[in-house]
């Protein structure tokens, strides 16, 4: 017999600005009604850092920028059996992705990198280096959607999407009634 | 004596045409919308982004180029056509550097919302060209990013035909083509910020940038965010 419980629900913020887990709190009060259809497991929302149960559900914020968010984004198709890439980052790289369009060669990366921690108007940079500590993740060649890595279920648009879609797609697939979204509700601002 | 005036009909509904007028024309003034990105009114027809194919008496046509002729029969909004445009307006995301999030044109911008209203919700598995074209902000008014230029050519005709200039042009051939300025740079033009071809509804997109009243109107309160694209055209219907 199939256990009666809860989805189980994990949320992870990649290359993203966390927009669009504000913007799953956005769901205001309508939280207290999806809180009895999920447990959150690993999350930002929870601060746990791994996974301690399989879930039914993966919420993937922001795209791949570097080796770190590849590593996450593979643990969680590991681990989830739907997983749903919200926001534009997570859709097709989003501003991460400005970067790519000067990343045809080694050499704009560097002056990139240079312009932004060394040479750049109004950086206070003291120790004048390109930050390289070992514990750092290693730069992707460029940021890759979601979808370029693992298989990705569903995806929202929108930068953050607003509250209603994420509430309507979340109680709609767990209710096993998702066929799409209305044009008049697709949004990528 | 000029030919009298005569019906065809797009999707089972009766059209009105005049002689001389395209399809497209007819089912403007019919208020029955057929999607568009290069044709915009007021300005001569090029038939060149195939957004608004059309499939009369089974061939597929340009309705804003293709003349409306009487028992025509058209179809516009079945499954086939739309999978199409979407298609077209995919490609044309792929091509230049389309990143909604950081354009001062969203939400009054057509190739977004044609996207919309052609429910593309995520990038093809097509590579993205990414291509790294220079930013002219030359001009103490008015700024031009390529990155975001779909060739429509909207802009040039609307210099060449109105404004009696021919500030832009097209360069290049293939995909190699491109919209360029008649000149070093913009300001190296005579362009003015009170010539049709910057004014606001000619570029489709967020390539011709008007200074200084980029955010005048909020994300969420635009043209776009009050009602799918097309709408005003179809509000026009009366059945």
């Amino acid at each position: 017999m199939i256990e009666a419980r809860k989805a189980r629900v994990a949320t992870v913020s990649l290359a993203g600005c966390f927009g669009c887990h504000m913007a799953i709190l956005d769901i205001d009060e309508r939280l207290i009604e999806l809180m009895k259809l999920v447990d959150f497991d690993r999350s930002p929302l929870t601060d746990k850092k791994t996974f301690t149960n399989r879930c039914d559900i993966g919420i993937i914020e922001g795209g791949c920028c570097n080796e770190e968010n590849v590593h996450v984004l593979r643990d969680f198709r590991r681990n989830c059996d739907v997983l749903i890439a919200i926001g534009q980052c997570a859709i097709m790289g989003g501003l991460p992705a400005m970067r790519n369009a000067i990343m045809h060669s080694d050499a704009p990366l560097r002056e990139c990198l240079e312009e932004a921690y060394i040479t750049g108007k109004y950086i206070r940079n003291t120790t004048h280096n390109i930050p390289n500590d070992p514990a750092l993740p290693l730069m992707l060649d460029e940021v890759y959607p979601c979808s370029d890595v693992v298989e990705i279920d569903y995806q929202i648009p929108g930068c953050a999407p607003e509250g209603d879609i994420i509430f309507e797609t979340l109680t709609r697939l767990l209710a096993g009634k998702f066929h799409g979204f209305s044009s008049d509700s697709i949004k990528f601002d | 004596m000029s030919d009298p005036d005569f019906t065809f009909t797009i999707d089972g509904k009766t059209i009105a045409g005049k002689p001389g007028q395209t399809i497209m024309e007819a089912a403007d003034e019919a208020g029955v919308y057929i999607p568009r990105l290069c044709d915009h009114e007021g300005l001569r027809h090029q038939g060149g982004c195939r957004i608004c194919t059309v499939k009369a008496e089974g061939r597929s046509v340009a309705a804003c180029t293709q003349p409306a002729a009487a028992g025509v029969v058209v179809e516009s909004e079945t499954d086939h056509i739309n999978k199409l445009r979407r298609d077209l307006v995919e490609m044309l995301f792929h091509e230049g550097n389309h990143l909604c999030p950081i354009c001062e044109a969203s939400g009054n911008c057509e190739l977004q919302a044609m996207a919309y209203r052609l429910d593309m919700t995520a990038p093809t598995k097509f590579p993205f060209l990414e291509p790294c074209r220079e930013l002219d902000a030359s001009h103490p008014d008015i700024a031009l990013d390529t990155n975001r230029c779909i060739s429509c050519g909207r802009c040039i005709r609307a210099s060449q035909d109105i404004d009696q200039k021919g500030i832009f042009g097209y360069v290049g051939r293939g995909i190699h083509r491109r919209v360029a300025v008649n000149g070093n740079n913009l300001a190296g033009t005579d362009a003015d910020i009170a010539d049709n071809a910057v004014s606001a509804d000619v570029c489709p997109v967020g390539c011709i940038i008007r200074k200084g009243v980029g955010f005048a109107t909020p994300i969420g309160e635009r043209e776009f965010d009050q009602g799918m694209i097309g709408t005003d055209i179809e509000g026009k219907r009366r059945d």
